[in-house]
């Protein structure tokens, strides 16, 4: 059986993380933290129809699918933004399309980043949880 | 001499804070520091206060009902309308067209003006700082005419051309549409030379002056200027309101805007006659509320020394534009001789989002983008800014806030 956590498990395990942080300046700086850790995308993948476009900051999202699993690479010219796709890639990615369809994310709004996708237009957070869905409806419709 | 009992006038910054409500609000449990004034401006406890009593006191529509309310509405938007005229120096209450903020009246303008004298291969002036909003309206309307758009560049330093303007005036020169001071860089344009230069080659000229009403006085006669926008949200007025300055003779021989109720004399299914000026293009019951408590704004201001206000608000940005560079690391966009209201810069290394992001959480409101020139923006190579931008009621205390906001930030993100 795999040893992949389920995504409501890595969802707890991000906001009993949080839940350590007394002041906004540790969780901003764990986000930064993730956000310069997460692998620089390959330029190859920072192409047109990868771009999510919020109007201040992009977001490159791409998908790969194997062995019935959705693996997530994803990148942001603004390292806030980053850190919150990271979490997003641990929480999502190696997951099948019917569990990310499935997948709640509430974790956002219980570690108080909720204004990051109210912010849809300007940096495409939103837009790029959607896109994570649309991946999987669509590698759902062409493994059924 | 007498000089023991000179006393220098001063604002006393503290009473005016009072007048505004929304200075005491608390944003993540920090006091708020307000620097996003360019995008809107507070409002005065007047101005506040008159959108109540307009609602609880004598909502009615206005100008044709013949009952009390009605006319105590009525007057009360047409003293709005005096005293824009007053604000703005016009020769005349009819040249005081309410819209819904400079975008409308620009549009108006485009739309109306446009669709009357511009034609194939005429041209329309434009600079490289303006806002979308002083774009797309032209975009629009010369695509329909076959017209063309021409750009007067900017220096380095985020000052006009003023030389290539010339070589850009010729006898297919229609209207020059620019702005008084740029929302981006805070530049104030020499537009005195500009509306001269422009009406020696036969042009019109329309005047953006969304972000100079703030700061600068204005005066349309003395400019000359043949139409003139601005938003009374960026006044201290509420939001909804923005007022369009033409040129009587303009205005009388540019065909109505939209159509619908105010505007018309009389309709028949035949033939439909225009109402006079301002009511021409004034179509549909206008945002009475809004119009009413926006003259409170201008009172406000003009109950205030003017001099006194310039001269804090020159001290703001000269002060903000020393203590911002003292973070290190940045870079100041937009270094015109003459600025007002707007600084804009970047931290190396740093997103603009990131750092508005950061000082957001210390309860600093600032604005992080491309601040709708986009033009503007890839002129620099960047793709946005952070922008502080001041009021009346900022202080040096607020800078200094802003300032240790930029190097937790900086500390934080590099």
């Amino acid at each position: 059986m795999s040893e992949l956590k389920s995504i409501a498990e890595t969802e707890a395990e991000i906001v009993d993380d949080f839940s350590l942080f007394d002041t906004w300046e540790e969780k901003y700086e764990y986000i930064i933290d993730m956000g310069k850790r997460l692998p620089v995308l390959d330029d190859q993948y920072k192409k047109e129809e990868n771009i999510i476009k919020g109007c201040q900051s992009t977001v490159w999202l791409t998908a790969d699918y194997r062995d019935g699993r959705i693996y997530f690479s994803a990148d942001s010219d603004a390292v806030i933004v980053k850190g919150l796709i990271s979490m997003l890639i641990r929480v999502l990615s190696g997951h099948t399309p019917g569990e990310i369809l499935n997948a709640k994310i509430d974790f956002i709004n219980e570690i108080g980043m909720m204004q990051h996708l109210a912010q849809t237009r300007s940096n495409g957070l939103l837009s790029m949880i959607k896109q994570m869905k649309n991946y999987a409806i669509a590698y759902q419709a062409v493994s059924s | 001499m007498n000089v023991i009992n000179e006393i220098v006038p001063t604002l006393d910054i503290p009473a005016l804070r009072r007048e505004f409500p929304v200075l005491d609000v608390r944003v993540n449990n920090k006091p708020l520091v307000y620097l996003d004034n360019a995008a809107t401006a507070q409002k005065p406890r007047t101005v506040i206060n008159a959108l109540q009593q307009y609602y609880n006191g004598y909502n009615a529509n206005i100008h044709r009902g013949i009952h009390h309310l009605a006319e105590q509405a009525t007057a009360a938007y047409e003293a709005t309308r005096t005293q824009v005229q007053q604000f703005l120096n016009a020769g005349l209450r009819e040249e005081i067209i309410f819209t819904r903020g400079t975008t409308e009246s620009i549009n108006l303008v485009a739309s109306s003006w446009g669709r009357q004298f511009l034609n194939k291969d005429d041209e329309i002036i434009i600079s490289t700082m303006e806002h979308h909003s002083n774009i797309v309206p032209w975009q629009i309307i010369c695509e329909e005419k076959g017209a063309r758009i021409k750009v007067i560049p900017i220096n380095d330093e985020g000052e006009l051309d003023l030389e290539a303007f010339y070589k850009l005036l010729s006898p297919q020169t229609r209207l020059v549409a620019i702005t008084h001071v740029s929302n981006a860089l805070g530049t104030i344009n020499p537009v005195r030379e500009i509306i001269h230069a422009a009406h020696k080659a036969g042009a019109l000229v329309l005047i953006d002056g969304a972000q100079s009403t703030p700061h600068l006085n204005i005066n349309v006669r003395d400019l000359d200027c043949d139409f003139f926008a601005f938003s009374a949200h960026k006044v201290y007025g509420p939001t909804g309101v923005g007022v369009l300055y033409g040129k009587k003779e303009i205005l009388e021989a540019m065909p109505p805007y939209q159509g619908g109720g105010e505007m018309i004399a009389e309709v028949s299914f035949e033939k439909t006659t225009f109402n006079e000026l301002p009511y021409k293009f004034e179509a549909g019951t206008p945002n009475i509320a809004d119009v009413i408590a926006f003259r409170e704004s201008l009172v406000f201001l003009k109950n205030l020394d003017s001099e006194l206000l310039h001269t804090h608000e020159k001290q703001l940005v000269d002060y903000a534009t020393q203590k911002i560079s003292d973070v290190g690391g940045i870079r100041i966009i937009g270094t015109a001789a003459s600025k007002a209201g707007v600084v804009s810069f970047l931290m190396d290394g740093a997103h603009p989002q990131d750092v508005g992001v950061l000082l957001d959480q210390q309860g600093i409101a600032v604005r992080t983008g491309h601040h709708c020139t986009q033009p503007l923006m890839d002129r620099f190579r960047i793709p946005g800014t952070i922008r502080a931008s001041f009021a009346i009621y900022n202080t040096l205390e607020e800078i200094d806030l802003l300032a240790e906001g930029l190097h937790k930030a900086k500390k934080m993100l590099l």
